[in-house]
């Protein structure tokens, strides 16, 4: 059954079995894959995407939940926050492996979109879903700070 | 990831050379990366002095990075490495995976033959043949502009990819590249005083930072090939256990599957999509034949372990006379430790891409074992590996994982691409990843001291029993000596304290339980128990854990330079609060020294809070600080994961974990402060990938012992109830 949403920007009819999880959709029939794979349970953030700006884990998300919605995947990120996270990411070195990051650049930047100046508890609260198996957490932390400021400045 | 392999000698290099072969590697000896004159040039017109470097007309300087960059910054390293010596401008420095070829691109520290990345030896190995690389390419470029203007090489100066005079006059690399494709590169050429060093020990920026903050990095699970379906297979459930017969119906019905295919490995579904695989594989009914398979509990392993060490075992280094020491000492300490398997649990799953005509096998992967994947692939596939094309993309993470020596999850993808006869894109979902074996092997130690009257460690016996990770693979030639796999007890059988009668024996179980080797291997558990066992006699000597291990370092400078670098910065013995406390640890792993002190806060529950780690590090001369510093951070936060909560338990056989819910990984808020200091050093290179792990968890055990009285043998730490912020 075709489900209609609209996914960066751009409004798609997906030809795909309803229980398909938004994950698999957005990488295997859409073809984007900045989104990514890690554990399909929602335990690990990797595969971390906006539905009207919040950030919603689309490994469990069935596609059929987000009809008529606005998805935003790393690919389409933009605006002032996404800009200064991703700046900020860049500068402090923030990835290893990279593997994780598009999921924790969405975290972050939904939490600087929602809160302009986090506290660390703010922090752990908005990322503690997202798992570096590189542990890059300080830099991560240091980068959030980082950004906020920027967008402050 | 991988133990060293000692090519010192000559004999342990043939063997290790004999192990490979045994293990089916085509061996070619001879090194060799200058090319014929005629391949000076590229297709493209860009100069191609050897197989490490291109200049383009357009001024790029290409790197081809021969190994696998997963995290660790391996490929920054390698181009800035290069780059020096070639006083290239790093703005227009690029990296690209080098093909597989263990002629021109093989591990040095392995031999030179086969191409791989582990045991941290990516810039160690890589130091000198990359400097004379960038120097040789450097020097052509240098004689060609010489000669065109008519002056002395002396008078020719290169800055940031332009050669010039003093006169000023001056020309690009790319305008010189066709000149200088007609000087002969020079074997030996001059290398620079690392004093005037520009990029080496600067904050050159890292090169994938762009991709990976974007999300167009490209890692194996997102390479798409034209007409590739995509497997996942369904393995047994019990290691050893094997396809009995299977029924395929049901999911031959799911819409979207392909096809079903059975491998070596266990029982293929192939699909349209990742989603329809996972389904499908739902729906197959599989009936195992269990009868060779391990059904053991991994508890009444442990206990088999226990009982194993009260027997001598297999020499692994002696000194003096231990036992004697010990019994004549006025005090005897003795400790068990117990350390559960681990598995790695890279973010990104195992993957790979694989496509099969006739002749012809090309495989996309995050390939850590270039050469010996081709050489299993070719196997799996039917052709000379030399019809194997193997194009290595960023891995999703490692840490010991892509390399093994059976390449499993490559020989999956092309037995499953050939039986169904299509282009496929294996997914290892996470719960095969957690289930999957190949994790670091569980272990007992037991250690045994004498104190003589003043306090003094006058006999030291540690026993190690566990299974060997390079039993049975090519690596074994060169890593286990006279029946001691080297990787079980490095760290113990290189302990640098100045203990006058040392004893170190170990016992190699068989147990159906695949193991490899696990970020920074043998250290993982030979550092947690020999520095909390120093601590143990420091407090069973009433001596500062410090200043015991000051005395015993007088002849191992490095190790002491570290210690007391992160003791002075950490402020070690200034008090600290009620519920707080303080612990260290020292240990040398893959040639890098590292201390580290951590400060933990235990709450009245019994919480403990690990708040902050002060690290030091000697890795030579560190080429990328920035990365130093982040693979100390990295390090320290994967080791603290393993010692809080990682276990992988096994009852009548089967792995009782599955995902990330009850394998739990750290997270953000158990993350502590960091600090790492460098030591300034002239030495060349060593690894930084590994050696920040093993220190942190006995430092952790320590400040936990300091703060509550407390001590922890037996990891991880939830096991033992100790709960974790």
């Amino acid at each position: 059954m075709a489900v209609s949403l609209s996914l960066n920007g751009k409004d798609l009819s997906l030809d795909v079995p309803d229980d398909m999880p938004l994950l698999w959709a957005i990488r295997g029939v859409v073809g984007l894959t900045g989104t990514k794979f890690g554990c399909g349970m929602a335990q690990c953030g990797a595969c971390t995407v906006h539905v009207d700006g919040q950030p919603i884990r689309s490994c469990i998300t069935p596609v059929s939940a987000v009809s008529g919605q606005k998805v935003t995947t790393i690919e389409g990120l933009q605006g002032k926050a996404a800009q200064a996270v991703q700046a900020a990411w860049v500068r402090l070195e923030v990835p290893q492996c990279g593997y994780c990051q598009s999921g924790q650049i969405m975290s972050a930047t939904a939490l600087l979109t929602q809160n302009a100046k986090p506290n660390d508890a703010d922090i752990n609260a908005a990322m503690n879903g997202n798992i570096c198996r590189c542990a890059t957490y300080q830099r991560i932390r240091a980068a959030i700070h980082t950004a906020a400021k920027s967008l402050q400045g | 990831m991988l133990g060293r392999i000692d090519t010192s000698s000559t004999a342990s290099r043939r063997g290790f050379l004999a192990g490979a072969a045994a293990g089916g590697a085509a061996l070619v000896v001879a090194f060799h990366w200058r090319p014929a004159k005629a391949q000076m040039l590229t297709a493209d017109g860009a100069l191609a002095p050897n197989a490490f470097v291109r200049i383009g007309k357009d001024n790029s300087v290409t790197v081809f990075a021969k190994h696998l960059e997963m995290g660790q910054g391996a490929h920054t390293g390698l181009a800035t490495v290069l780059a020096e010596e070639l006083d290239a401008d790093w703005a227009s420095v690029k990296v690209v995976a080098a093909p597989a070829d263990g002629k021109v691109y093989g591990n040095i520290d392995w031999g030179g033959t086969v191409q791989g990345t582990g045991g941290s030896s990516s810039i160690h190995n890589s130091w000198m043949q990359l400097r004379k690389a960038g120097a040789a390419a450097r020097a052509m470029l240098v004689a060609a502009a010489a000669k065109s203007w008519n002056v002395p090489v002396g008078q020719v100066k290169v800055e940031r990819s332009v050669v010039s005079l003093r006169s000023g006059k001056h020309a690009t690399f790319g305008e010189l590249v066709e000149l200088a494709a007609k000087e002969v590169p020079p074997t030996d050429p001059p290398l620079k005083d690392p004093t005037i060093f520009r990029l080496i020990g600067k904050q050159t920026p890292r090169l994938d930072m762009q991709a990976k903050s974007t999300g167009t990095a490209v890692f194996a699970i997102d390479q798409r090939i034209p007409d590739a379906l995509v497997a996942v297979v369904q393995r047994p459930p019990l290691f050893g256990a094997k396809v009995a017969s299977f029924d395929a119906a049901k999911a031959r019905q799911v819409p979207g599957v392909v096809d079903v295919v059975q491998v070596p490995a266990g029982v293929a579904v192939v699909a349209a999509n990742t989603w329809a695989a996972i389904k499908g594989r739902e729906a197959l009914a599989v009936t195992w034949d269990d009868s060779a398979a391990e059904k053991r509990d991994s508890a009444a392993l442990m206990a088999s372990y226990r009982e194993l060490a009260a027997k001598p075992g297999t020499v692994a280094k002696t000194a003096g006379d231990a036992a004697a020491a010990i019994m004549r000492s006025a005090r005897t300490i003795e400790a068990d430790f117990e350390f559960p398997y681990l598995a790695h649990a890279p973010m990104e799953p195992l993957t790979c891409v694989v496509r099969l005509s006739a002749d012809s096998c090309e495989i996309w992967a995050g390939d850590q074992f270039q050469t010996i994947d081709q050489i299993n692939a070719a196997k799996a596939a039917g052709l000379p590996p030399d019809r194997v094309v193997i194009n290595t993309l960023f891995a999703g993470g490692s840490f010991g994982r892509r390399a093994n020596a059976a390449s499993d999850y490559i020989v999956e993808g092309v037995t499953i691409a050939k039986a169904a006869g299509k282009p496929i894109r294996l997914v290892w979902t996470r719960e095969d990843d957690i289930r999957g074996g190949r994790y670091r092997p569980m272990y007992f130690h037991r250690l045994r001291a004498g104190l003589d009257a003043q306090g003094n460690i006058v006999g030291w016996q540690h026993r190690i029993v566990g299974q060997s990770i390079v039993a049975g693979t090519p690596f074994e030639g060169g890593l286990v000596k006279n029946g001691v796999d080297a990787t079980s007890v490095e760290g113990a059988s290189t302990l640098p304290y100045g203990i006058p009668n040392l004893h170190v024996d170990l016992h190699t179980t068989q147990v159906g339980v695949p193991v490899l080797w696990w970020r920074s291997v043998g250290s993982t558990h030979t550092a947690y128990s020999t520095e909390v066992f120093m601590d143990e006699l420091a407090h069973a000597a009433n001596k500062d854990p410090v200043a015991l291990r000051r005395g015993l370092l007088a002849r191992h400078p490095r190790h002491l330079a570290v210690l007391n670098l992160a003791a002075e910065k950490a402020g070690w013995g200034k008090p600290l609060a009620k519920g707080k406390g303080r612990g260290i640890a020292v240990h040398e792993s893959f040639h890098s020294y590292v201390a580290q002190v951590a400060e933990v806060t235990v709450d009245d529950k019994g919480k403990v809070t690990v708040d902050r780690v002060v690290c030091a590090v000697d890795c030579g001369i560190a080429v990328n600080p920035d990365v130093v510093r982040a693979q100390m951070e990295g390090g320290i936060g994967f080791g603290l994961s393993s010692i809080f909560a990682e276990a992988i338990t096994l009852k009548g056989g089967a792995v009782e974990q599955s995902n990330f819910h009850d394998y739990t990984p750290l997270r953000i808020e158990q993350m502590p402060r960091v600090e790492v200091h460098i030591l300034p050093s002239t030495q060349p290179p060593t690894g930084v990938g590994e050696p920040g792990v093993p220190p942190i968890g006995p430092a952790v055990a320590n400040a936990i012992f300091a703060a509550t009285g407390k001590r922890i043998r037996t990891l991880p730490l939830v096991s033992q109830g100790v709960q974790v912020s």
